[in-house]
């Protein structure tokens, strides 16, 4: 039985619900040797800024129960080498492209937003929920007032449609959506990484560079899965699903919670071709249910 | 976008031989036709546990490769849950694999001084054996427990460093190398970094160049995360900001490559 898998993100149709999370997946290229990118609902590029960003000392990372921290800081070519390199290089392919967008200022995620406007990129994913950088990312995403503000400030200048990623390190998730939703953003994304700390006890020093840093993985899961549902009580727009996705059995999950699509992230750097596995998954699972459409299930949770 | 010299492999793969050499230092032997035939000295694969509760995989160095038996071996230190759960696998276990990984070394000495400092000495294993000149290797230790030492004499003449002083010289690498008056005109290293450190200011007080084989921690392992950078003197391929992936630019550079 053959399922239709194609879901439609604010206007754009992907073959299927299967997008990577921003920055656990470069611009594909490394991917490319272990995943034909073409099977690949979307790729979402790591943030790319108005100018190139070095990132944060290392270490940058840690493994912990079930997840990990990580604290890259961002480090990304800038704009102009991106568009000269990075999207060219996924043009090759049939997957749909989402251009994660982050930025210190307004001003930056104005720019780089201006500069994508003529280029053939499907989707702007806009970073107000990065934990690891001093300015921008998080400050924008921790108030429903800043989070209207700058999504209209992008809206404005933005050609394609935008999704606003959202912080998990908040009060109340559902408002920043709403807040995101009334200042014209097209789709929300969550969550981002949780703010964790691992301190190495034989050096007595922080495990990352950084002192803090975002957790993922499974560990986070549950706290994503609700916070999806939340969420998807709160607003009309589409939302992509993440945090801890591993197999297809989670990315149904995230589906039924009110997900219209979902991304990988952490779980690439345990299995570099998990997402095809959870492609083969979502299918057979669809086949064993005998569900037609795979939109039939999101938000069947209620 | 980069080339890339190797193709890499993730797979499920057979371990043909597991065994400890002293206490905490262990090796494995482990079985894949294309992973051996594409295998270079100073490469790494990603080891992954089997536990889901330790996701990232740990990079470990080729110490050699036997490309008529399709093996690769692995010699690596017990430092936690992971490596620990590596450490009681056996033959006939299976363990998921992806590599092999990273640049390796450039075969390219009249003579060569190969420096291995604890568990940065399996490296040099597969490399003495792979260069085609004379070769001195010198491994540095903390005490008597100089695991690999014996390997390594059919391959060229050994000096050895030990912290405490029971084996060779008292002291570490660069002692022996001026206690034993090396000279060569490549100068191969892997090691902790103060000693990688000490290596580049030697190498380039005595004008020998030097390739510097590092360590970071690692998540992707494929140069995906940029978790696992260094500081380069030049902009770097993929960002153009100095940093360099140590798991796909590297693990080897060129000590006057970069900045430790």
């Amino acid at each position: 039985m053959s399922t239709n898998m194609k879901v439609n993100i604010a206007g754009v149709q992907w073959d299927n619900p299967i997008t990577v999370a921003s920055g656990t997946f470069g611009s594909g290229a490394e991917y490319s040797e272990f995943v034909d990118l073409n099977l690949l609902g979307a790729v979402t590029t790591k943030g790319v800024a108005n100018v190139p960003w070095e990132g944060n000392p290392t270490p940058r990372i840690a493994e912990t129960y079930g997840g990990m921290i990580n604290a890259i800081g961002l480090q990304n070519p800038g704009i102009d080498v991106f568009v000269e390199r990075d999207i060219p290089y996924l043009k090759q392919y049939r997957t749909k492209i989402i251009v994660n967008v982050c930025g210190r200022t307004t001003e930056d995620y104005c720019e780089v937003v201006e500069r994508l406007a003529e280029q053939p990129i499907d989707l702007l994913e806009i970073n107000i929920s990065c934990p690891n950088v001093k300015h921008g990312g998080i400050a924008f995403g921790q108030s429903a007032a800043s989070v209207e503000k700058i999504t209209q400030a992008v809206k404005e200048k933005a050609k394609q449609p935008i999704i606003m990623k959202l912080s998990p390190n908040v009060t109340n998730i559902a408002e920043m959506a709403m807040a995101a939703e009334a200042g014209g953003a097209d789709a929300v994304s969550l969550i981002n990484t949780l703010t964790g700390m691992k301190i190495d006890i034989h050096r007595r020093s922080f495990a990352v560079a950084n002192k803090t840093g975002g957790l993922s993985g499974p560990a986070i899961k549950p706290v994503a899965v609700r916070m999806v549902y939340q969420v998807a009580q709160a607003v009309n727009i589409p939302i992509i699903g993440m945090g801890g996705i591993s197999s297809a059995e989670d990315a149904i999950e995230f589906m039924m919670a009110g997900a219209n699509a979902i991304s990988v992230g952490t779980a690439n750097f345990h299995n570099p071709t998990v997402t095809m596995d959870i492609l083969n998954g979502m299918q057979a699972f669809c086949d064993k249910y005998n569900i037609k459409d795979i939109n039939e299930i999101v938000g069947c949770v209620k | 976008m980069e080339d890339n010299m190797a193709e890499k492999v993730s797979k499920t793969v057979n371990i043909v031989r597991a065994e400890k050499i002293v206490d905490g230092i262990y090796s494995m032997w482990i079985a894949d036709e294309q992973m051996a035939q594409q295998a270079k000295p100073g490469q790494f694969v990603s080891l992954y546990s089997n536990d889901g509760s330790r996701l990232l995989p740990r990079p470990i160095s080729i110490c050699e490769i036997d490309k008529q038996a399709h093996t690769l071996r692995l010699v690596y230190r017990v430092v936690g849950a992971g490596t620990d759960e590596f450490s009681r696998m056996q033959a006939g276990d299976h363990i998921r694999v992806v590599g092999p990984l990273g640049n390796g070394f450039t075969l390219q000495a009249q003579k060569a001084i190969l420096i291995g400092g604890g568990i940065g000495i399996p490296p040099m294993l597969e490399l003495a054996k792979s260069l085609d000149c004379p070769v001195q290797v010198v491994l540095g230790y903390r005490d008597s427990y100089t695991f690999l030492k014996d390997e390594f004499e059919a391959h060229g003449s050994i000096y050895v460093a030990t912290e405490d002083g029971s084996v060779g010289t008292k002291g570490n690498v660069i002692d022996a190398i001026k206690e034993n008056h090396l000279e060569g005109d490549m100068i191969f290293a892997c090691g902790p970094t103060p000693m990688l450190k000490g290596i580049q200011t030697y190498a380039k007080e005595h004008n020998i160049p030097a390739q510097l084989s590092l360590e970071e921690k690692m998540a992707c392992g494929i140069g995906a995360c940029l978790a696992c950078v260094c500081k380069s003197k030049e902009k770097d391929a993929h960002t153009h900001v100095n940093n360099k992936r140590i798991c796909k630019d590297g693990p080897v550079f060129f000590a006057d490559e970069i900045t430790l």
